[in-house]
């Protein structure tokens, strides 16, 4: 009894305080449930794979390092299967998964677009090219991924300079130039293409098609808490971007200054996608799908739909992953898998949902 | 409790308000009136600091807008703006919810105390029953009262108001305008853009006419919205009459043709038939 009461309090602090017919129990449930999926989800994934090990052998792998204990006791072969390569692949997905789906979360909503993806300012094409250039010149690019992260970053800060005007940056001229940018370094993409040699060539079009072959507890390290900072500050934000999806001028007079919150949320997503699609290449559909997914549950309140949006991009690429690295004997490319299931699920939404969705 | 002085506003090279200064005073329902392209809206928005006027102050409860910041001046004004669709569902609670942002604090900030208001502002309006629907599903008069419930939420003491019932049907017209006089009634002070000279006739205590970017006429709507005025921001197509001591403005064309039993209010020297120019019926809205 003073332990549901105490975790009313909680609640309470946190700005949870229910009244009659906000139906906050029920969207909290959700999450929570969202939660327990993400977990469930991971867990299966992680016994699945090419080589099989047993159901008890891999938790036995996983409790011994949760547990502190001592590692050489284990085979290891099983340690570095579960530990090395299982886990922080399935981490990765999930921060990867998550970055994407709450960056899709805010994008639409600051661009007041239901159809918008986190890709929407050309970060995926600046990527690209920077992937592109660290595999034809690796004398000079040393590193695929932060020349990636750089060239990303550098597409989004050009297309929102270009789209500056008299100190204030309109959504239509900031798609159109995210549009304008995106092509240009696609160009260049597709320069670099020609250019290249069979090997280097091959190299950027699995890039491309995004994966998580190489995924390294190094990787996880570098984006994990990354993604989880962003999230804190996003979900934190979530109420200044339900009124900043109603626009500017309301934005204005419900006290939120436009230019300022638009400026950190864009610059928030931007980075979190841009380092995500550095370490893991281009995966589409995540996030422009579990935002809607989230709102479908949820409404569109952010508050709810950025923590639904991470848990629901986490679970979706999982699966996405798992069933990559297990349908064939070759791995098949996450990017195709989260496109080939995430069609019909846009055709559904657009077919029987788009009034609630779409307005 | 709003003081506008001097202000001057160009679009790029372009005037659009030169030298305009009126001041409502509290609990005051001020109607402001004028054709279209006259500088209203611009007006409006230097106001409310959407646009930064070249020249002159705004003064709102004694404090000049333009050292204030956006939260600030969130907590002193409230914005009912042209009914607009966001491109989001969100319910009609949550919309109302949204006016009690310049008083949130902590990292979700949304309190019972909040959600109270935003209800009670709801039940004010006596649309309690849309609460749970989608905002953007509602008809353009629903859409309209919900606003005003929002801007009630603000708990501001200015309210603005653009063209609150321009896209309405009577019944709703008339709903808003006695809404916004209890509100005045209330002791808060509203400023409602208007394009019927009608509606700013009967309900404003005051009305302050914009013709061409300067102020025409401010004063007691009786003396303002006379044909005087009216010809000179209309040219000529409005004559003013009184019905049972209640003041109707009307076509020129529509008032020959009827012959009302009404007496001319004020007359403007044209006691002869109006020229075939003065004739037409200009589309006011």
């Amino acid at each position: 009894m003073t332990e549901s009461k105490n975790l009313r309090q909680l609640l309470i602090n946190l700005g949870y305080d229910p009244v009659d017919g906000f139906n906050e129990g029920r969207k909290i449930g959700i999450l929570i449930l969202l939660a327990g999926l993400l977990l469930l989800t991971a867990c299966i994934a992680v016994v699945m794979g090419a080589y099989s090990i047993t159901t008890t052998d891999v938790y036995r792998v996983i409790l011994v390092h949760l547990t502190f204990g001592d590692v050489s006791t284990l085979p290891r072969l099983h340690n570095t299967i579960v530990w090395d390569i299982r886990v922080p692949r399935i981490i990765l997905a999930i921060s990867v998964g998550g970055a994407l789906a709450i960056a899709g979360a805010v994008f639409q909503g600051v661009f007041r677009n239901p159809l918008v993806e986190p890709y929407i300012l050309g970060v995926s094409s600046g990527a690209a090219f920077g992937a592109a250039l660290g595999i034809v010149f690796p004398h000079i690019f040393f590193s695929i991924q932060i020349s990636a992260f750089i060239f990303g970053a550098l597409a989004v800060t050009l297309a929102y300079m270009l789209a500056r005007v008299r100190g204030e940056t309109p959504i239509v001229t900031l798609i159109l130039a995210g549009v304008i940018i995106g092509s240009i370094f696609a160009a260049f993409v597709s320069l670099l293409k020609y250019i290249s040699d069979d090997t280097a060539l091959r190299e950027i079009v699995f890039w491309l098609m995004g994966g998580f072959y190489y995924a390294t507890w190094s990787d996880v390290w570098l984006l994990t808490p990354f993604v989880i900072i962003c999230f804190i500050i996003l979900w934190g934000l979530g109420w200044k971007l339900n009124i900043l999806s109603m626009g500017d001028e309301e934005a204005r007079t419900l006290g939120v200054n436009p230019e300022r919150y638009k400026f950190i949320v864009v610059a928030l997503a931007t980075a979190v996608t841009a380092f995500a699609v550095s370490l893991v290449g281009i995966i589409a559909w995540v996030g422009l799908m579990m935002p809607h997914a989230a709102r479908m549950l949820l409404g569109p309140d952010n508050r709810y739909v950025i923590p639904a949006a991470l848990m629901m991009g986490g679970t979706y690429l999982i699966i996405c992953d798992t069933l990559a690295r297990t349908l064939t004997t070759a791995e098949i490319p996450v990017g195709i898998l989260a496109s080939i299931l995430g069609a019909p699920y846009l055709c559904y939404l657009l077919r029987h949902k788009g009034r609630v969705i779409f307005g | 409790m709003l003081d506008v002085t001097n202000i001057h506003f160009n679009y790029d090279d372009f005037p659009v308000l030169s030298g305009v200064s009126f001041s409502v005073g509290e609990g005051e329902l001020c109607g402001l009136f004028g054709p279209n392209g006259s500088g209203k809206t611009t007006l409006f928005k230097c106001c409310l600091r959407f646009l930064q006027a070249r020249d002159g102050t705004v003064r709102m409860c004694g404090e000049d807008t333009y050292t204030r910041s956006i939260e600030e001046m969130a907590r002193m004004v409230a914005y009912v703006p042209q009914e607009h669709k966001p491109p989001f569902p969100y319910l009609v609670r949550e919309v109302v919810l949204m006016g009690r942002t310049p008083h949130l604090g902590g990292f979700f900030g949304v309190r019972r105390r909040d959600k109270e208001i935003a209800m009670d502002a709801l039940a004010e309006l006596g649309i309690t029953d849309l609460a749970d629907r989608p905002y953007n599903q509602l008809s353009g008069g629903q859409r309209q009262m919900v606003l005003m419930a929002r801007a009630l939420a603000q708990q501001t003491p200015v309210l603005f108001l653009d063209e609150p019932t321009s896209a309405l049907d009577f019944q709703n017209q008339m709903r808003i305008w006695k809404i916004m006089r209890d509100i005045a009634e209330d002791g808060k002070t509203i400023l409602a853009c208007s394009h019927d000279p009608n509606h700013v006739a009967w309900f404003c205590d005051r009305v302050v006419v914009v013709g061409d970017g300067k102020i025409v006429a401010d004063g007691a709507p009786a003396d303002v919205i006379s044909e005087d005025i009216l010809s000179q921001i209309y040219r000529d197509t409005c004559c003013v009459r009184s019905v049972n001591g209640v003041q109707m403005v009307m076509p020129q064309s529509v008032a020959e043709r009827c012959c009302c039993t009404g007496h001319l209010h004020h007359g403007n020297g044209h006691d002869h038939p109006f020229p075939p120019d003065g004739m037409r019926v200009e589309d006011q809205s």
